[in-house]
C-alpha cells in the first residue's frame, strides 16, 4: 500500500487530502468529525478580528449550476467569513488540536490590511497549537468591500506587505490564498514569495452570478428582490484553478515554491491531476459540501490504488512531475501530425461527430447512407472536437501519422524532426537558423 | 364470493382494490425530475434513425431537448404537429420495434432512451395546463367527409379542420375513437384518456361528429362523394378471421376484439365474467391484450396458444414479456382441432405443428387443456367496400391515399400498410394534406 503521509512545510498529516476553510471546517463539531471520516487536515474558517463578529445575510447564500440528474456542478456563494466570536474559534481550535496532534489544522485569516490587526491577532491563533495559518487574500464578495479578502488579493504590494507582517511576529508556517480574480496568478504568488510566505495556496473562489431568477428578474440567490456576485467553486472551476496551479509552478520566479491545490477537487483523481501539476496537496470544499465528508474514503483509497498501480510509494514521488510538461504554444511540436480515427466496431452511429465536424470544423467526417462515419484525412485537422463529442469512450482516437508519411491534408511528407513556430517559416519572428 | 379457481366463466374474481390495481397505468407518468433525467439520456443524435422510424416523422431529439430544458409544452408542440394522436401513440406505439428499438442507446447498453414515456410527459403536460394548442385557419367554405372516427380519421380530420374546411366525422360506433376507444388494453388507455383525448382534438373546431353512422347503411359513399368536396375512408377492419375448427360455435368462444372492447366499456370490472381457464388463439398484440387481461381480471390459467415459434409472433418481445410476466403461459407451434365440452366450451385439443419450407402442417400429436372460455385472436381481415377498387384485400390507395374513386382518399388499418395507431395517424394526416392541395388548387 502506497504510504498517502503528506509533509507540506514541515506540516505532516496522515494523507493529502484537508478541508479548505469554508462553512464545514466552521465549529469544532464538524471538524472533530471531519477528523474521525479521515480528513488529513483542516484548514479553519476565516477568523476576523477581535470584536464583534461579521453578520451573514438571513435569506440564501448558495447558488447553484447542475449537470445531469441534479448534479451539482458549480456551486456560488455570498458566506462571509466566521460569524461566530474569534475566542471561541481559538479556544475550539486549541481543543481540537490537542485531541488530533496527527492532522494538520490551519488558521485562516482575515483581519483588516493594517500592522496592528496582524500583530494582535497572530499571538492568538499561536497560543492555539494550530500548525499554520493562511492569509486569506481571495474572498471577493462582502469582505473585499471592505477592503479585505480579495480586496487585498488583486494588490501584490499588498499581499508581499501583509506576508511580510506574518513572517515577523509569526513563527510557523504562512501559507498565503490566493483569488484567481486577477489577470495574471503570477504576480500576486511572487509577491507572497517576496513576502517570505512559506506557500501559496489556490484558487480561492471565481467572481460570479450563477442564474438569474427570470420571473424575478433578479440574479440568484436572491435575497428581498437583489442578489450579488459571489464566489464559484466545484468541479466547473477545476480547470481554472489547475491552470492558475501550473502557471506557478512552472513560473521560475516562483518554481518550487510550496503550493497547496484548491478548486474543484472531487475525486482522488482530481487530487493526483492537482498534484502531478506541483500540488504539495489539496484543499477540498464543494465535494464535501455536496456529498458529505464520507468522500475522503473514496479520495484516499483511489488515490492509493493508483500509486499502488503506478509504483509511486510516497505522494512526493509524483507530485510536479507533469510541470515540466507544461509548456507555451509556441513551444509546441509542429510536426507531431495525427488524425481521427474511429472505430467502427464501438461507434453507435450517434452521429454527434458529423454534425460537429460538418457544422463547426473542418468537414472532415463523411455519412453515408446506412450511417456509417468515416474521416478524410485530407480534411483532417486533427483538432479532437469529434473525439471530445462522442458519447463513446474511446470510440474515436487520435493516431498519428508516422513520420515519413505523407500527411494527406498537405501533402507533405511528415517530418521527424521536432519544429516549433519559433522557427516556422510562417513566423515573422522566426529566427533563421543559424 | 367467486375466486380465481370458481369453475367456469364467472365475473367478481377478484376483489374490486384488486382490479383497479391490476388495470391501472401499465407505466406510470414520468414526474418532472424522472422526464429530465430520462431526457438527459438522449445523445441529440444527427439525422436520427429514431425519427427516420417514427411513423410521423416527429422530431424527437427536439422534444426531447425541449423537455431537459424544461419546456415540456413546447415538446409537446413539436409532437402536436407531426402527430396530433402524440397522447394516445406515446402509451401505444411498440416504442420497443420502432423509435426505441433504433435509438444509438440500444445499440450501445441495451436500453433505449426512453422516448414512448418521454412523449407521455410532454403531451400529457401540455394537455392538462393549456387549451388546444392550435389555431384554426379562416373558413374555406369546403366540406370534406371523414368516415371512421378511428386515428386516421381523427388526424385527418383535425388536419383539415386546421386547414379551414369543414369537417362532418361519421362513425359506426356510439363513441368517436375507433380502435382507441375500443381495441386497446385497459392498462394502456387509463383514465379514458382516448374520450379525453378526442374532446381536446375537437377544440380545433370546424369538426362535426356523427356517431352511429354505418357506410353501406346509413351512409352511401356515392352520395357523400356527391355532398362533399372530398371524402376520407379511415374505417378500420371491421371484420375478424373464422377459426375453423370443431366445436367453433360452443357457448365460451368469442372474438378477442369484442372481449377487449368490453372490457374498455365496462365500467366496473367486477362485473365482467371471464373464464378459470382461458385459452387464446393467436399470436399478435390482441391476443396479448385479451390474454393479459384475462389473467388481470382474475383467470387462473390463461394460455397464449400460437402455431409457430415465438419469434414469428405479431406481439412484441416486450409484449411477450409482459404477458409472461403477467402469469400467462404461452405455448408455441400448437394449432386447435378441437372445441370440446358438453355445450359449453371444456376443453381445447390443440395439434403439435412443424413448418418445413414455410408450410405448417399438423404432427399428429395433440394435447388438451382445459378451457372454459376461449378467444380467437388470428387475425382481423377488412370487411370489404362497394366503390373504390381493392388490392389484396384492401383499398388500393396510390400516392397520399388517393383511392381509385376520385376525391375519395384512404388511410389507416382499411389500405396497406402496418395497422398501427401511428401509421394511421400518419396516413391521416398525409391524406388531409393531400386533399387540402387538392381543394386549394386554382
Amino acid at each position: 500500500m502506497a504510504d498517502l503521509t503528506t509533509n507540506f512545510l514541515g506540516i505532516s498529516s496522515p494523507n493529502p487530502f484537508w478541508l479548505a476553510s469554508a462553512p464545514p471546517t466552521d465549529k469544532e463539531y464538524n471538524v472533530r468529525r471531519a477528523f474521525e471520516a479521515g480528513w488529513g487536515g483542516v484548514v479553519w474558517k476565516t477568523l476576523g478580528a477581535e470584536g464583534p463578529p461579521v453578520v451573514n445575510v438571513n435569506g440564501p447564500r448558495y447558488g447553484a449550476i447542475y449537470g445531469a440528474d441534479r448534479r451539482l456542478l458549480g456551486l456560488n456563494n455570498i458566506e462571509l467569513i466566521t460569524d461566530r466570536p474569534l475566542e471561541t474559534n481559538l479556544e475550539e481550535m486549541a481543543r481540537v488540536k490537542a485531541d488530533y496532534p496527527d492532522r494538520a489544522l490551519i488558521a485562516s485569516i482575515m483581519v483588516p490590511c493594517d500592522e496592528a490587526s496582524w500583530k494582535a491577532i497572530l499571538p492568538r491563533v499561536a497560543e492555539t497549537g494550530a500548525d499554520g495559518i493562511e492569509l486569506n487574500f481571495g474572498c471577493p464578495h462582502g469582505m473585499a468591500e471592505r477592503g479585505m479578502g480579495s480586496a487585498v488579493g488583486q494588490v501584490p504590494e499588498y499581499i508581499e506587505m501583509v506576508t511580510r507582517w506574518c513572517k515577523q511576529y509569526y513563527d510557523k508556517p504562512v501559507i498565503v490564498k490566493l483569488t484567481p480574480n486577477i489577470t495574471d496568478i503570477r504576480m500576486p504568488a511572487e509577491a507572497a514569495k517576496n513576502g517570505g510566505a512559506d506557500a501559496v495556496s489556490l484558487i480561492n473562489t471565481i467572481n460570479s452570478i450563477t442564474s438569474v431568477d427570470l420571473d424575478m428578474m433578479a440574479p440568484q440567490p436572491t435575497i428581498d428582490g437583489k442578489g450579488t456576485h459571489g464566489g464559484y467553486c466545484g468541479p466547473a472551476v477545476k480547470p481554472i484553478a489547475m491552470n492558475m496551479v501550473a502557471e506557478i509552478a512552472r513560473n521560475p520566479a516562483t518554481h518550487g515554491l510550496p503550493i497547496s491545490g484548491i478548486g474543484g477537487i472531487t475525486t482522488w483523481r482530481d487530487a493526483a491531476e492537482f498534484m502531478a501539476l506541483g500540488a504539495g496537496n489539496v484543499q477540498v470544499c464543494t465535494a464535501a459540501m455536496t456529498y458529505g465528508f464520507k468522500i475522503v474514503e473514496e479520495m484516499k483509497r483511489g488515490l492509493s490504488q493508483w500509486m499502488d498501480d503506478k509504483g509511486y510509494t510516497k505522494t512526493s514521488d509524483f507530485i510536479g512531475m507533469a510541470v515540466p510538461n507544461v509548456t507555451d504554444w509556441q513551444y509546441l511540436n509542429l510536426n507531431y501530425i495525427t488524425k481521427a480515427r474511429i472505430s467502427q466496431d464501438d461507434c453507435i452511429k450517434c452521429g454527434r461527430c458529423f454534425a460537429a465536424c460538418e457544422d463547426t470544423s473542418h468537414q472532415a467526417i463523411t455519412m453515408s447512407e446506412d450511417r456509417v462515419f468515416e474521416v478524410q484525412d485530407d480534411e483532417c485537422v486533427a483538432c479532437n472536437l469529434c473525439v471530445d463529442v462522442c458519447p463513446v469512450d474511446n470510440c474515436i482516437t487520435m493516431e498519428r501519422v508516422a513520420p515519413g508519411e505523407v500527411d494527406q491534408r498537405t501533402g507533405q511528407v511528415v517530418p521527424a524532426e521536432y519544429g516549433n513556430w519559433t522557427t516556422h517559416p510562417n513566423n515573422p519572428m522566426a529566427k533563421a537558423a543559424e | 364470493m367467486t375466486s380465481p379457481a370458481t369453475p367456469g366463466i364467472a365475473a367478481g374474481r377478484l376483489a374490486p382494490d384488486t382490479l383497479a390495481e391490476n388495470f391501472a397505468d401499465l407505466h406510470a407518468p414520468y414526474d418532472a425530475h424522472e422526464a429530465r433525467v430520462a431526457a438527459d439520456r438522449c445523445y441529440f443524435c444527427h439525422d436520427a434513425p429514431c425519427v427516420t422510424a417514427c411513423p410521423t416523422d416527429i422530431d424527437i431529439p427536439l422534444f426531447i431537448r425541449q423537455i431537459s430544458t424544461g419546456m415540456p409544452e413546447a415538446a409537446a408542440q413539436t409532437i402536436f404537429e407531426q402527430n396530433i394522436l402524440g397522447g394516445m401513440c406515446a402509451r401505444v406505439c411498440p416504442t420497443e420495434t420502432l423509435c426505441e428499438q433504433v435509438c444509438v442507446r440500444e445499440t450501445a447498453e441495451g436500453k433505449p432512451v426512453e422516448i414512448g414515456r418521454l412523449q407521455r410527459h410532454a403531451t400529457d403536460t401540455a394537455m392538462a395546463r393549456q387549451s388546444h394548442p392550435f389555431t384554426r385557419a379562416a373558413e374555406t367554405g369546403k366540406r370534406v367527409a371523414v368516415v371512421g372516427a378511428g386515428p386516421a380519421g381523427l388526424a385527418c380530420a383535425h388536419r383539415l379542420a386546421l386547414k379551414g374546411h369543414a369537417v362532418d366525422v361519421f362513425d359506426a360506433k356510439e363513441k368517436p375513437g375507433g380502435l382507441n376507444e375500443y381495441g386497446i388494453a385497459s392498462y394502456k388507455s387509463t383514465d379514458d384518456f382516448a374520450a379525453r383525448e378526442i374532446d381536446w382534438l375537437l377544440q380545433i373546431g370546424g369538426i362535426t361528429l356523427h356517431t352511429g353512422q354505418t357506410l353501406g347503411q346509413t351512409l352511401e359513399l356515392n352520395q357523400l362523394a356527391q355532398d362533399y368536396d372530398a371524402v376520407f375512408l379511415g374505417i378500420g377492419l371491421g371484420a375478424v378471421n373464422a377459426l375453423t375448427c370443431d366445436g367453433n360455435d360452443r357457448a365460451g368462444v368469442m372474438d378477442a376484439v369484442d372481449f377487449i372492447a368490453d372490457l374498455r366499456q365496462t365500467r366496473d370490472l367486477t362485473t365482467l365474467p371471464v373464464g378459470r381457464n382461458v385459452v387464446v388463439i393467436g399470436g399478435g398484440m390482441t391476443a396479448v391484450d385479451a390474454a393479459v387481461q384475462a389473467k388481470l381480471l382474475g383467470a387462473q390459467n390463461v394460455t397464449l396458444a400460437y402455431r409457430r415459434g415465438r419469434e414469428q409472433m405479431g406481439a412484441s418481445r416486450f409484449e411477450q414479456d409482459l404477458a409472461a410476466s403477467k402469469g400467462v403461459t404461452i405455448l408455441t407451434n400448437v394449432m386447435p382441432v378441437a372445441i370440446h365440452g358438453n355445450g359449453s366450451a371444456a376443453q381445447i385439443e390443440l395439434e403439435y405443428t412443424t413448418a418445413e419450407s414455410g408450410t405448417l402442417t399438423g404432427t399428429g400429436e395433440t394435447i388438451r387443456l382445459p378451457a372454459d372460455q376461449v378467444f380467437r385472436a388470428i387475425g382481423q381481415t377488412f370487411a370489404g367496400i362497394d366503390g373504390p377498387e381493392l388490392d389484396r384485400g384492401k383499398i388500393k390507395t396510390t400516392g397520399a391515399g388517393r383511392t381509385t374513386m376520385p376525391g375519395v382518399w384512404a388511410g389507416g388499418d382499411c389500405t396497406a400498410g402496418e395497422d398501427l395507431t401511428v401509421v394511421a395517424v400518419s396516413e391521416g394526416r398525409d391524406a388531409a394534406e393531400d386533399i387540402h392541395a387538392a381543394l386549394t388548387q386554382a
